[in-house]
């Protein structure tokens, strides 16, 4: 075996790994942050006295929870527009990731949420707060600090998902090393710097999200 | 004699097929201090709820003020009210808890400042205002910055009292706030109702405190297997029971 490391191949085209890592991170803030909502709302549902609500949100997270999201993607993107329902290949993506992230998150807010004592809501209402505003102002603040943890784990997987996306052909971060790897043969060492910004962008995500955990502690 | 702020009618409640209240009536005028007492399982505590609205109730009614709350009549037909309805007869009275319930992400000011911004729509500086005199009225204006994890037993359901009582309710419910508390710490908060009982707030409180029930009410009732066995001013009650049941009930009790 006689292979001599050569990045210069790599550096050559290191803006165009750095712009697909950007739109890798975009792709997961946004689907996450979507997805957030549609976990918040699933969740409630989950826990809530209407059958039918209930019925509903169980369905979507087992669901989406039970295919693999390489499924999903090409799901979206070749059966839909079969369906009429025709997306351009980035919007494609968010949407499956943010439908992916929103059954994930379900699960993390629902834990959350039977965890916190009963007193809670019922504080919230005796003030005078609407059910709704007792979510609002009280259940979803004390929930959300209990399980940033579950959630900080659950954003880095979800953005390592993004990853996925360069098989429909978005142009993020794999997809890049992988054309790098073809147009150059430089095979471990553009999928090793990949590798390493991946890393660094985890690490990085995790430190500011453990940040925002000590910031928002309940003394 | 003036109209009675708070009037229950014959008020059921059902827990499933367990009937905890079997038609309650009471009767409550400005700066009555009511104190409810009666062996665990009485319903003393399911009636204060009802009146705050947190359990529903099958049968009779609440007015206070002349107004129905918490349900209709569309009809024939009984209906309880919206939620946006609800919080707004709720807001007429105040609740303190026996396990405080306060919101443990919010300092002392902003667990008093929330429903004074959220549902009375106050300013902001209003609003700081308002829980700055009522922290102050109950001996917490230095610990206004502290959350609720950082404070005793005590301190924190002084602090719900304050929370309670700064949304100026016209009447105060009070479900065994001492119960949940070391001894040496029930007396700050019992000095704390009194205060305000001395001010003309009208209250009803569950209490197992006998002693205090002797000294801060107006009227002492007792509750006994759903309904209200006896009713009366606490020197009454407490030196002449009619019933063999509250005679036994205050020979058991400790003062």
């Amino acid at each position: 075996m006689d292979y001599r490391l050569n990045f210069d191949a790599v550096w050559r085209d290191f803006d165009l790994l750095l712009s697909g890592l950007g739109l890798g991170l975009s792709l997961a803030v946004v689907s996450i942050f979507i997805g957030s909502f549609i976990g918040l709302l699933a969740a409630f549902a989950m826990i809530s006295k209407n059958n039918l609500w209930r019925r509903i949100a169980v369905f979507y997270v087992t669901a989406i929870r039970n295919t693999p999201i390489l499924v999903l993607i090409f799901f979206t993107f070749f059966a839909l527009p079969q369906l009429g329902l025709r997306l351009g290949k980035i919007e494609s993506f968010v949407f499956t990731l943010t439908i992916y992230s929103g059954a994930y998150l379900t699960e993390v807010f629902r834990g959350g949420l039977v965890a916190l004592p009963v007193g809670l809501r019922e504080a919230g209402l005796a003030i005078g707060l609407t059910e709704w505003g007792t979510k609002i102002w009280v259940i979803i603040p004390v929930m959300i600090r209990s399980v940033l943890p579950a959630l900080s784990n659950n954003f880095i997987s979800l953005f390592k998902d993004t990853s996925l996306a360069a098989a429909i052909a978005v142009p993020e971060l794999t997809f890049y090393a992988r054309q790098i790897n073809v147009n150059t043969f430089r095979v471990i060492e553009s999928w090793a710097v990949a590798s390493l910004m991946y890393v660094s962008a985890c690490y990085l995500i995790a430190a500011g999200l453990r940040l925002l955990e000590r910031k928002l502690a309940i003394p | 004699m003036a109209n009675p702020l708070m009037v229950i009618e014959n008020l059921h409640k059902k827990f499933d097929k367990m009937e905890v209240l079997k038609g309650v009536d009471l009767t409550i005028n400005t700066s009555d201090v009511v104190s409810i007492i009666g062996s665990s399982g009485s319903g003393k505590t399911t009636l204060l709820r009802c009146v705050n609205l947190l359990e529903e109730f099958h049968e009779g009614r609440i007015l206070i003020d002349g107004e129905e709350i918490g349900y209709t009549k569309k009809n024939d037909k009984r209906h309880r009210l919206s939620s946006s309805i609800l919080a707004q007869h709720r807001a007429l009275t105040g609740m303190v808890f026996q396990t405080f319930n306060l919101f443990p992400h919010l300092t002392a000011l902003k667990n008093v400042t929330l429903g004074l911004r959220k549902v009375k729509r106050m300013k902001k500086e209003e609003a700081i205002e308002t829980a700055r005199h009522w922290l102050n009225r109950v001996g917490l204006l230095n610990w206004q910055d502290h959350h609720p994890g950082q404070l005793s037993g005590g301190q924190q359901q002084r602090v719900a009292i304050a929370r309670a009582i700064a949304m100026n309710p016209k009447l105060m419910l009070f479900d065994e706030v001492t119960s949940a508390l070391d001894p040496e710490l029930v007396n700050e908060v019992l000095s704390v109702i009194k205060d305000l009982a001395d001010d003309g707030m009208t209250m009803l409180l569950v209490t197992h405190e006998m002693h205090f029930a002797y000294d801060v009410s107006t009227t002492v009732i007792f509750m006994n297997e759903g309904k209200i066995g006896e009713q009366g001013p606490p020197s009454e009650l407490f030196q002449n029971p009619k019933s063999q049941r509250l005679a036994e009930f205050i020979k058991n009790s400790t003062f």
